[in-house]
């Protein structure tokens, strides 16, 4: 009885998450890995070097990211801090929203949980879905989100992309292909890697405590499995009155 | 030692001179008979009692650290989340909990369904039931607009906007609702009153009188069988045991496997794959912008779905007031269940087979207007939800003639200890 | 159905098992809802060192700065008064400070690590209030051995210039010298000793 409602619930929840995203070209697979200090680290670099000039993480304290990515207060204070000096600080960006606003059409929104909106999977499509578009006044468009405002901020690194036409687009089924016209300071695969180290870190800065709540689960668990042992026991002993 | 259990006990007994302690826990524990056959469905009362407890327990936590105010609940959540030690665990607790609290409440619900544990004399119980589970629903929709996401915002505002159906007053009675032309920070002050205030207070309330109600009469069975018929010498039911130690012994081992599941959702599933806490709501409330697809947390969804089926002006009501009327009629209707079920047995053990079917028609389009209520309507999926919204009101309004006809199986005088 | 008998030395056994691992169980489950209350990492970082730059005190001079949201006063000395902190033991109630709240440097009866520059919380001990600085001795309310030191308007306790409490004063203890420790020359950080505990 109680497997086969574990069964339905699993069937339930597999066939409801698949149900859930829609629309849109697919997305590619992020495929980060949290448990990875040195990806989280290297992350990090990328998003107080490039996306904090615009964007604002204001619920991310620079203490707590120290901590948690197990990197030197003073290394933190020195390198990666711009807009403060204390730093048990947030994440704020030193632009004011009304100017953000008249630059660039619209105001860059906070990216502390953008990641738990959005998911990592659209982040990584995004930073790496960025196509020459002479008819956008930032010079880009974006496969996976067609006319932001964002401007193409890591083009250094990745080289300009073209979009392919219509036609080679049919065959390949994976979404939309976008061919390299010039290189960046990265191979394809460096950039791929950087942005998503960079995701991986946007995925943490969402939820920093899921750091450690797989590891106080487990122990959680596995102490509520040794009272349910002895609570079971204890039922079975008493139920032995009952006939 | 000794003279610590005598002064335990002096104490005890200085209390019940003044107080019926004694009484109230042979009443309610001791000395309350319950049958003996108990199964599986009959953990979920004791259940919701327990995330009733949770629910209260954190929601005290929370307060503690969220701010009501528009400019301020948005980042007050997130600090919960980062800032204030354990935050993170009593914030999922408490959002996990809401999920759970339906997923046992409407097992629980599903329960009395299959044993008839609404039938007299236990009708009271029924309608107690269903007050606790309206409000349940109050407090949830209130909940859910705390965090003032995108999907708090845009829900509060679809369902306050349900009341601006109803003919004459609906535009002032949404206007009253909201204190405001829009959902805004006058809006949120009130709910947050009501959430964490006036509906605990009624569900507590609520539950003490639906447990109040059910030890009068006693528990019902998977047999449907009274055991009050079936005497000892000293008066006991022969068929009943005394609730301590059995089951609370026994409920305490449900209650732990609960945990473990519902710790696993706790730290390893939060989210729930966006239908515990939807992706949206962690862009904050925007007045300007709907997000593209809005669809109210799960446990609303079949009543949704059966508001969105009705697409055609009739007689002289528009499309959009049937969707608030039947809608209102599906929750009411079930108060109604002891009095249209004019079945002889209780339990389905000895129901026909005519029962068995609309029953599990019914279970099938509840589940289906649920799964539809999920997703974005397309004419298919409006035709389907069209068909599950009749089947489940034919249940209801067509029960009083299938129970009748249906032919029933006879009832054992005693439990049959399955 | 075979009757067994009961055991009672096993239900007792089992009961203490269940009972005690349940109770483990509440006492670990509590501690997230007791944690809660420390002070969050916001609180904590409202209340991060604060620098005080001190070139501009004058002697006999005091500069109050803010540290966890309590008055922390500066106080630049002159060598008069700094003289006379040797001389006072006799009125006070804990001329060593052996009963107070201070940083080991501060043991010593001019309760700074630099005699010219004293650090005080500006908190009097009996109930919480500031007290006041009147550093001119022989004050007409506060009667002619006044020496110069802190008054509390709220219930009368006196303390010299060093923070050190007088007999026959409600308040019990000399008043706290936060943690500090000089940057440079110019600045001391509030909050933190050397070596960066605080």
């Amino acid at each position: 009885m109680i497997r086969t409602i574990c069964v339905v619930l699993l069937w339930v929840y597999s066939s409801l998450s698949c149900a859930a995203g829609a629309g849109g070209p697919a997305l590619l697979d992020a495929n980060i890995n949290l448990s990875n200090k040195v990806s989280l680290q290297r992350g990090a670099r990328l998003f107080v070097n490039y996306c904090l000039s615009c964007h604002s993480a204001e619920y991310m304290r620079y203490s707590r990211m120290a901590a948690d990515l197990e990197l030197s207060e003073d290394a933190v204070k020195s390198n990666m801090m711009f807009t403060t000096e204390k730093i048990g600080e947030t994440m704020r960006v030193a632009m004011a929203p009304e100017d953000a606003a008249k630059w660039m059409g619209a105001i860059p929104p906070d990216l502390s949980v953008i990641a738990r909106a959005k998911g990592a999977d659209y982040i990584f499509s995004f930073l790496n879905g960025f196509y020459s578009d002479s008819s956008r006044s930032t010079g880009v468009n974006n496969v996976y989100y067609p006319g932001t405002a964002m401007p193409h901020i890591l083009w250094e690194l990745q080289g300009e992309q073209e979009l392919a036409s219509e036609s080679d687009d049919e065959h390949g089924g994976h979404g939309p292909a976008l061919h390299p016209v010039s290189a960046g300071t990265m191979s394809v695969s460096e950039y791929q890697n950087a942005t998503r180290d960079l995701v991986a870190f946007m995925v943490y800065v969402g939820e920093p405590a899921k750091l450690v709540r797989y590891r106080i689960g487990f122990w959680v668990i596995t102490f509520l499995l040794i009272l349910l042992l002895a609570t079971y026991l204890l039922k079975r002993e008493y139920w032995k009155d009952v006939h | 030692m000794n003279t610590v259990v005598k002064g335990l006990t002096g104490l005890r007994d200085w209390v019940d001179d003044r107080f019926p302690l004694l009484q109230l826990w042979n009443d309610h524990m001791g000395k309350y008979y319950a049958p003996k056959n108990f199964n599986f469905w009959y953990y979920f009362g004791v259940l919701s009692m327990v995330v009733l407890a949770m629910q209260i327990l954190t929601g005290i936590w929370l307060t503690m650290s969220y701010k009501p105010d528009a400019a301020f609940a948005f980042g007050s959540v997130e600090y919960i989340m980062r800032d204030v030690e354990w935050g993170w665990l009593i914030r999922y607790m408490h959002s996990t909990g809401a999920s759970f609290f339906f997923i046992v409440v409407y097992l629980h619900m599903f329960r009395a369904m299959l044993y008839g544990s609404y039938k007299k004399p236990r009708e009271l119980i029924w309608v107690l039931g269903m007050f606790i589970y309206l409000s349940l629903m109050a407090e949830a929709f209130f909940g859910y607009l705390l965090p003032w996401g995108q999907m708090s915002y845009w829900g509060a505002q679809v369902i306050i906007s349900l009341f601006g159906a109803i003919p004459f007053v609906g535009e002032t009675l949404s206007l009253w609702i909201r204190g405001d032309y829009v959902v805004s920070d006058i809006t949120l002050n009130r709910f947050f009153a009501f959430h964490v205030i006036a509906l605990p207070f009624a569900i507590a309330g609520l539950v003490g009188l639906h447990i109040i109600a059910l030890h009068e009469v006693g528990s019902n069975n998977p047999d449907g069988v009274e055991i009050k018929n079936h005497k000892d010498a000293d008066g006991k039911p022969l068929d009943g045991i005394p609730f301590h130690p059995y089951y609370t012994l026994k409920d305490s081992v449900g209650v732990l496997v609960f945990l473990i599941v519902f710790s696993v959702v706790v730290f390893f599933a939060p989210e729930f794959g966006g239908y515990f806490l939807e992706h949206n709501n962690f862009i904050p409330a925007n007045p300007l912008a709907t997000p593209e697809h809005i669809a109210p947390v799960w446990y609303f969804t079949p009543f949704y779905s059966i508001l969105r089926a009705n697409t055609v002006n009739f007689f002289w009501i528009p499309a959009k007031l049937w969707g608030v009327i039947f809608m209102g009629l599906g929750t009411m209707i079930l108060f109604l269940l002891p009095w249209l079920d004019r079945s002889p047995v209780k339990s389905i053990r000895y129901r026909g087979n005519i029962y068995k079917i609309a029953l599990g028609l019914f279970v099938v389009a509840f589940l289906i207007l649920g799964y539809l209520g999920i997703l974005p309507p397309t004419p298919a999926r409006t035709i389907v939800a069209q068909i599950c919204t009749v089947v489940y009101f034919l249940f209801f309004i067509l029960m009083p003639f299938y129970t009748k006809w249906d032919k029933t199986k006879p009832v054992p005088e005693r439990v049959t200890g399955k | 159905m075979s009757e067994t008998a009961v055991d009672p030395d096993r239900r007792r056994f089992l009961t203490g098992t269940a009972t005690v691992i349940g109770g483990i169980g509440a006492g670990l489950a509590s501690i997230p809802f007791v944690a809660t209350f420390q002070p969050s990492a916001r609180a904590k970082a409202f209340g991060a060192p604060v620098e005080a730059n001190i070139s501009n005190i004058e002697p006999g001079q005091q500069v109050t700065f803010k540290w966890r949201g309590k008055p922390v006063w500066i106080i630049r000395r002159t060598e008069e008064q700094i003289a006379m902190l040797d001389s006072m033991d006799g009125v006070l109630s804990d001329p060593e400070s052996s009963a107070s709240d201070q940083p080991d440097f501060a043991l010593n009866a001019w309760r700074s690590s630099n005699r010219e520059f004293l650090v005080l919380v500006g908190i009097c001990t009996h109930l919480g209030c500031s007290p006041k600085f009147r550093p001119i001795p022989g004050a007409e309310d506060l009667g002619s051995d006044w020496k110069g030191g802190f008054y509390c308007p709220c219930h009368g306790s006196k303390f010299d210039l060093a923070g050190r409490v007088y007999a026959g004063v409600p308040a019990p203890t000399n008043m706290q010298v936060p943690p500090y420790r000089y940057l440079d020359e110019q600045n001391i950080l509030i909050g933190e000793l050397d070596g960066g505990a605080a």
